[in-house]
């Protein structure tokens, strides 16, 4: 089962599907594995929020997919970044910054 | 650019879910066989990773929902089921939907049907263009008794030439002129106009040229131009009409331009134009009957244009004889200047906002009864909501779904309210041609569709707010857990309901007060004596002897006499005579008279009066009453005698009694002769029967030094002929023969009998009374079905309530008569508030009313009785049915 978190703040999984696929094309089970692998199972993703944000960044028009076939001979959708994608990843990322950079100055208080 | 792939991703969701549902399965698939065998590496045997995965995927059902949230068409896939599950009530409960329909489409009908006409003439701009820079023209004076006065040609040139706060200005005249040269001599209206109306007026001919001043000068033509109906009916369309030339007049004239059709001059018919001529040499202040249109210049303001015409006419005294600037002042006379649409709408508005705002009431008061429908229906269905609501329906989609059923029935009750109104506005037109202006401006045009819309949504919404409002956010949970009938308790509820019916009964009464009124007037109006009598036994019609045609001033008068004698002998022809113009008729002239005995200063002239030429027997074939003295007869007209008759209240105006005035002199003007006084008739209601009649002087139809000529007469006449049996129109073909027979040139026209004439001069009050007879009717009807409804509903509730009592020992008797006392209360409540209501708002219609005060004691006691009366009728039925409630039944239906 591993760790689970809920979704802290709901923006946040968008901006992190974004940015998996910054890093290369994958489909919707590869994108769940890989938040895992790379926070070190701290982030595991639900998958029904996964697919809800999927369909709603694909109609913002920042991800598209296409079906392919798989290593394991498997027919998957796999999604991929837009322009306006990468964009709105550097919108978010600046976002999420300056917001942990205010928490944090709250909670350096006294 | 984004927007686009947001509008096709939900296009793609609307219109094909079906594939998007098997994508998404086949992706959560293969996510949860990935999940699978990820749990397989792990240790885990194939079946139980399966049966793990699909528990770490979450219920597919409830993940598929949020997915489909995120596609964001939730509303349209909401708004689609609604639809569709409104529509299956809606058939379910045929009765509800039909009368609530029905209702409403009435209620929308009528007011959508008056609001087009009003829409028509009150509301739209005139079809000209720049319609708001054009204004009317026209003279005020204190002596005149009529309102406007015409313009005087002398005056019409001051200002055209000289004023700089019109653009430009146009005045004419109607004349009826005699074509011949066709096949047979005709007399048509026409209309004789200034080189500047048309273009004032934003009017282009559609063939050839439009009028330029040389066309009015000595040494011209005088072309004519025709009307676009005159030249399809009389010239078959003629393309090359613009090189032929008729005969108007006697005289030759050319053909230079036809105008387009659908053409509208402000309350005008004109089948021909002609150029309005004018001697400027002899030209003096006087002879005002040329009503002006001036087109303002940009930034004007109609004020600011009145003061300079006043200065101009100032200036215009200097330039022109006649009238001086004493005698002018002396009369308060200024000009008026006024919008074009406030002159052509005249006194109709009244008429219009009332009718208007009665339709409006029919509308609340069918929107009463739909609302009951509605309460009822909300009522019968709590359970079903509070289940719904149990189930997880969030109030905002039943408040969605209560709006979607209401709107639904009010767009379907405009829709057929449209219709009706299609109808109903086909019928107006056809009631009331004359007394309605801009006739052809009325119809269902984009503005008054936008209305009806407007009404159909407003009042869908106002009943889905009943029930939405009814049910709240409160308990849902009561009606579940009741016996499931619905508890009949809930005061609240039931002063909803009284409170409709109580609106419904006083607005019943208002309505009703309104036409009682009415109806008072128009038999007061009736009653007014008109100054002729058996109405319906007089044929009139006119014939112009023109002197284009018969120089001679005896010759023609010779040929009117033949023309009396020729008819005289018909069969069935009692009497025959005519006048200038027979009562009622729009034809005035008018001049200023001094009585010998009440000299006025030498600069001064008399009181402006108005005047009639005569030929002998005139008032004994309408049958006007001769008060004193004696008619005028062939030898006063022969003999060129200056005599004249008056009316009574001239006579009493001077002498206190008819006899009085007999002998007595009066004249027009200091060079005029003095004429004697010989006859005094009963007054003529020149004006309709609803206005003061003016005092009258009636000259013989040829009278000697008149107006600058020796003998001046009158070339048409209208001819009156009394007939034997009320159906003179049976004479016409004889009497058309007989003026033939005297000259084969001369025309009839503006054939109408005496009734007729009369019967128009009441057509204002009669077409509103129409309407609001119609609109009292309905109102009373929807009332009654109103209060029935609400008493049978109370009835229905409280059969418990009442086997209790039968129980108990009450009697039937007394049982339905506590059902009618509710029906009283009811009656009561709404008569009282009805009769405050209507006092404060039939003041608004005293401009429609004659002979009877707004507060006529009279009209609202026996409408009020008569109201109170049909309510209790409404109860009695639910009463009798409280009666028969069997208490055993009752008690155990549980």
């Amino acid at each position: 089962m591993g760790k689970q978190k809920p979704d802290m703040i709901k923006g946040s999984l968008d901006m992190l599907i974004l940015k998996i696929l910054s890093l290369e094309p994958t489909h919707g089970w590869g994108i769940g594995e890989r938040v895992q692998q790379i926070s070190k199972d701290e982030l595991q993703v639900n998958q029904g929020s996964l697919y809800a944000s999927l369909h709603k960044l694909t109609r913002e028009g920042w991800i598209t997919s296409h079906w392919k076939v798989t290593e394991n001979n498997r027919r998957a959708r796999f999604y991929a970044l837009t322009r306006a994608g990468r964009k709105q990843l550097g919108v978010e990322e600046d976002h999420w910054a300056r917001l942990a950079a205010a928490v944090q100055t709250i909670l350096a208080v006294g | 650019m984004r927007w686009i792939s947001n509008i096709w991703f939900r296009l793609c969701a609307t219109f094909t879910p079906g594939r998007m549902e098997r994508e998404m399965d086949e992706e959560m698939a293969f996510h949860m066989e990935m999940e699978a065998r990820k749990l397989v590496r792990g240790g885990l045997k194939p079946e139980e990773a399966a049966r793990q995965a699909r528990r770490n995927f979450g219920g597919p059902m409830r993940e598929k929902e949020r997915a489909r949230d995120a596609w964001g068409i939730g509303l349209v896939q909401d708004l689609t089921s609604d639809l569709r599950l409104t529509f299956r009530s809606l058939r379910r409960s045929p009765a509800f939907t039909v009368v609530a329909v029905l209702t409403l489409a009435l209620g929308i009908g009528g007011t959508t049907a008056i609001f087009s006409v009003v829409n028509g003439v009150l509301l739209e701009p005139l079809p000209y263009r720049d319609a708001g820079e054009l204004v009317s023209v026209h003279h005020s004076s204190s002596t005149a008794s009529s309102g406007a006065i015409p313009l005087s040609a002398a005056l019409y040139f001051t200002f055209r030439d000289h004023a700089r706060t019109l653009r430009d200005i146009g005045i004419y005249k109607e004349r009826e002129v005699t074509v011949t040269g066709l096949d047979q001599p005709e007399r048509v209206a026409a209309l004789a106009v200034t080189d500047g109306l048309f273009p004032v007026l934003g009017l282009q001919p559609m063939l050839g040229r439009g009028y330029r001043r040389e066309d009015a000068a000595p040494g011209s033509t005088y072309p004519v131009i025709l009307a676009h109906g005159y030249w399809q009916r009389r010239f078959g369309g003629d393309p090359n009409i613009l090189s032929r030339t008729i005969r108007v007049e006697g005289s030759d004239r050319e053909i230079v331009g036809v105008m387009p059709a659908n053409l509208s001059l402000p309350g005008v018919r004109a089948e021909l134009f002609l150029p309005l001529v004018f001697d400027r040499a002899r030209l003096e202040i006087g002879n005002f009957s040329f009503p002006g249109i001036a087109r303002l210049k940009p930034g004007v303001t109609p004020e600011a244009a009145t003061r300079e015409l006043d200065g101009l006419t100032v200036v215009a005294t200097e330039r022109w004889g006649g009238f001086t600037l004493e005698m002018l002042r002396a009369r308060n006379f200024t000009s008026v200047v006024r919008p074009l649409r406030v002159t052509v709408v005249g006194g109709a508005g009244t008429a219009l906002w009332v009718v208007f705002g009665t339709v409006c009431v029919v509308l609340l008061i069918a929107c009463a009864n739909v609302a009951n429908l509605f309460l009822v229906r909300a009522e019968s269905r709590q359970r079903d909501v509070a289940l719904r609501a149990a189930l997880g329906a969030s109030w905002g989609r039943l408040a969605r779904h209560f709006l979607t059923e209401s709107l639904l029935i009010g767009l379907a009750g405009g829709v057929l309210g449209l219709l009706l109104a299609h109808g109903g506005i086909r019928l107006l037109l056809g009631l009331a041609p004359t007394s309605i202006p801009r006739l052809e401006d009325i119809g269902l045009d984009p503005i008054v569709l936008l209305f009806a819309l407007g009404i159909s949504i407003l009042t869908g919404l106002l009943f889905g707010s009943i029930p939405v409002l009814r049910f709240g956010r409160g308990s849902l949970a009561g009606p579940l857990k009741d016996g499931g009938r619905g508890s009949s308790g809930g005061k609240r509820r039931f002063q909803y309901r009284t409170l409709f019916a109580v609106a419904q009964v006083a607005m019943a009464l208002v309505l009703l007060v309104a036409s009682g009124l009415m109806i008072r007037s128009f038999q007061a109006l009736r009653t007014v004596p008109p100054g002729f009598e058996n109405s319906e036994e007089v044929l009139t019609f006119r014939v112009a002897i023109p002197s284009s045609e018969i120089p001679d001033v005896d010759a023609a008068t010779l040929m009117h006499q033949a023309i009396l004698e020729r008819v005289a002998s018909l069969p069935g022809v009692t009497s025959v005579s005519g006048a200038a113009s027979v009562a009622m008729e729009s034809w005035e002239s008018w001049d200023d008279w001094m009585v010998e005995e009440f000299p006025v200063a030498e600069t001064e002239v008399g009181p402006n009066r108005r005047m009639n030429w005569i030929v002998p027997g005139y008032f004994e074939t309408i049958q006007n009453r001769l008060l004193a003295g004696r008619s005028l007869e062939w030898v006063d007209i022969y003999g060129r005698r200056n005599v004249v008759m008056v009316t009574e209240n001239f006579a009493r105006e001077y002498w206190g009694q008819p006899s009085g005035a007999l002998g007595k002199r009066i004249r027009n003007g200091q060079s005029s002769p003095w004429r004697e006084i010989v006859g005094v008739v009963g007054n003529d209601h020149t004006m309709g029967v609803a206005a003061a009649p003016p005092p009258v002087i009636y000259l013989p139809f040829i009278t000697a030094n008149f107006w600058g000529s020796e003998s001046y007469s009158v070339r048409e006449l209208r001819y009156v002929i009394r007939a034997s049996r009320p159906d003179p129109l049976s004479l016409l073909a004889g009497v058309r023969q007989a003026v033939r027979s005297v000259n084969p040139n001369l025309a009839l026209s503006d054939v109408k009998t005496l009734k007729q004439i009369f019967d128009q001069s009441i057509a204002r009050t009669s077409f509103t009374l129409v309407m609001l007879g119609i609109a009292a009717g309905v109102a009373l009807i929807l009332g009654m079905v109103g209060v029935y409804g609400v008493i049978s509903y109370i009835v229905s509730q409280r059969t418990r309530e009442i086997g209790v009592r039968m129980a108990l020992g009450a009697s039937k008797a007394q049982v339905s008569r506590q059902v009618m006392r509710q029906g009283g209360v009811f009656a009561g409540l709404g008569v009282v508030l009805g009769l405050a209501v209507a006092l404060a708002l039939t003041r608004l219609m005293s401009g429609l009313l004659f002979g009877v005060s707004p507060a006529d004691v009279l009209t609202y006691a026996a409408v009020s009785a008569a109201l109170a009366v049909v309510v209790l009728l409404a109860s009695y039925l639910p009463a009798r049915r409280a009666a028969r409630v069997d208490p055993m039944v009752a008690l155990r239906a549980e």
